[in-house]
């Protein structure tokens, strides 16, 4: 279960106290009769389906009841940061994006090779 | 390849089982193909097999970033059934479970296809009169679907508790007999075997990282982390990744990938005869022929690709069956795993070339691919050999997401949503 900050009661909550609400900074078109069905299909269908940082919306629904945006990473699920609806989508530091970064399965280059396994010295 | 049969196990008896040979190649990538198929699950490898078998197609090799039939092939209830509601639906689903039929002889390989049938219950009125929406639909275009009351469900599933007392009491069931389950990894192996044996290429640890098109849009192949390779046609079958994919050509998909959830028990002797799915207290249930039980449960709410998923999500699906099923309330959960679904606005699929010439896409299967891999596979052979679609897939297009010609099988597609 995910602990999300809720920007406007300033808490750690667990996840059973929103619910998720889709990608965020997606504009209705404000005229939304004129325009295209190629176009009307881009904003009520197609999605980014981010696999990394993903924006996204999400509402206390068993809190204070509001609306809000969060950045996660969609590969370890680590949030970044969430705020106010209404807010511009943030720019994030390199900091912010490797804390949330998934743990690497490859060793890091400065580390010094792994000793050899039991298998190879009873070679 | 050699067939398996009563006669060659009988000779391998007599010489310890030392002649028995490897059930698949494991070829070097060659520089082009006529086709290349990227994801080597039991949809992709299907594709790869129908486009050998049906289309003499055998210029094919299947790309695997991982191994074969190790992503959601290898993580799902294998659920098998074709109750849903629209017309396009029975048309894929129904396709598949004819297939189902004959597969084990087709392939000459065990998929355990056991149809022991599908019981979805009812719990209120609404369910029962949606079910029974569902058995007319169903039966109009000449798919079984019948309606147990109450007595009649217990006495098909006897561990289903129909006491008066419960939260949500069972009013009903719908019941598909020729439903049932088989054996995930052996629908992998199975395919992967038989369409090896005709001159397929499967290449695992093989991810791919880029499509390359020529000046005019055209695919000309795929970079991977082996290396580039040419092909004329490239279909992806990447479930969950498939966003992931197709923006390598820049196209963006009506498509958001989810966990979903899964886990079975500690094996038991054989005590539950069939499989039963409630969408209104969000579990499902059936024991394998190793003797776990089955058990699936909901996706979580938030988009992701870390094949995980919340405790809070498993444990809901728990206290549903604990509840449908006392007899259970004390068995011990072996290992849960998260698979990641990509899931379509109206929960059906779309297997159809995409706006890249060249270019073909099998995705969307959401909470629900497994029942339909045989068809599934079928068709988007039909499709890519041909450049159209069979008339079994001509309604699962991506352009629907432009007309309004949804084919939406949200109540149907079951507990997930």
């Amino acid at each position: 279960m995910l602990l999300i900050q809720c920007p406007y009661c300033q808490e750690d909550r667990p996840e059973i106290e929103f619910q998720g609400a889709g990608e965020a900074h997606i504009a209705r078109p404000a005229n939304i009769a004129d325009i295209s069905d190629a176009e009307f299909s881009e904003y009520f269908f197609i999605r980014d389906n981010t696999k990394g940082i993903v924006f996204e919306r999400w509402r206390h629904t068993h809190g204070c009841g509001r609306f809000f945006n969060a950045v996660r990473n969609s590969i370890s699920d680590k949030f970044i940061m969430t705020y106010k609806a209404g807010e511009p989508k943030p720019e994030l530091t390199e900091e912010q994006i490797k804390a949330a970064a998934p743990i690497s399965k490859k060793p890091a280059a400065d580390k010094p090779e792994p000793s050899p396994s039991k298998a190879e010295k009873a070679k | 390849m050699r067939k398996f049969s009563g006669f060659a196990l009988a000779r391998e008896t007599m010489r310890a089982h030392k002649g028995w040979d490897r059930q698949w190649d494991n070829p070097e990538p060659r520089a082009k193909y006529e086709v290349i198929i990227i994801g080597a699950g039991g949809h992709g490898l299907a594709t790869a097999y129908y486009l050998a078998k049906v289309h003499g197609i055998t210029d094919v090799a299947v790309l695997e970033k991982g191994w074969l039939g190790g992503g959601n092939t290898g993580r799902n209830t294998t659920i098998i059934r074709s109750n849903y509601l629209y017309d396009e639906s029975a048309g894929i689903y129904d396709h598949a479970i004819k297939l189902w039929e004959t597969l084990s002889q087709e392939l000459n390989y065990n998929v355990m296809f056991s149809q022991r049938g599908v019981m979805m219950l009812a719990h209120n009125v609404h369910d029962a009169q949606v079910a029974q929406r569902h058995i007319h639909a169903n039966r109009l275009n000449g798919v079984d679907n019948e309606w147990l009351d109450r007595d009649a469900a217990k006495a098909y599933c006897p561990p289903l508790n129909i006491s008066s007392s419960l939260r949500y009491p069972v009013m009903g069931a719908a019941l598909q007999r020729r439903g049932g389950v088989a054996r995930h990894d052996a629908v992998a192996w199975g395919y992967a075997r038989a369409a090896s044996a005709m001159g397929v290429h499967i290449i695992q640890n093989c991810e791919v990282t880029g499509i390359n098109q020529d000046s005019n849009g055209q695919v000309t192949g795929v970079e991977t982390t082996r290396g580039s390779i040419g092909a004329s046609k490239v279909g992806i079958v990447a479930a969950g990744h498939t966003s992931v994919l197709m923006e390598m050509a820049g196209v963006r998909m009506p498509l958001e990938s989810f966990p979903l959830q899964a886990l079975v028990s500690e094996p038991v002797k054989p005590c539950f005869p069939c499989v039963v799915m409630s969408n209104t207290v969000h579990a499902y249930i059936s024991q394998s022929d190793k003797g776990e039980l089955v058990i699936g449960a909901g996706t979580d709410q938030y988009t992701s690709y870390s094949q995980t998923g919340g405790m809070h999500i498993i444990s809901h699906t728990l206290e549903a069956i604990c509840e449908m099923f006392p007899m259970f309330s004390r068995m011990k959960m072996l290992r849960s795993w998260g698979g990641i679904v990509d899931v379509t606005p109206d929960r059906s699929p779309i297997i159809a070339k995409t706006p890249v010439k060249g270019l073909y896409v099998n995705c969307g299967w959401g909470t629900g691919g497994f029942k339909a891999t045989p068809g599934s596979g079928h068709v988007f052979a039909h499709t890519i050999a041909k450049d159209e679609p069979h008339k079994i897939n001509a309604g699962y297009t991506l352009e629907r997401f432009t007309t309004g010609r949804l084919i939406d099988e949200a109540a149907a597609a079951a507990v997930a949503h």
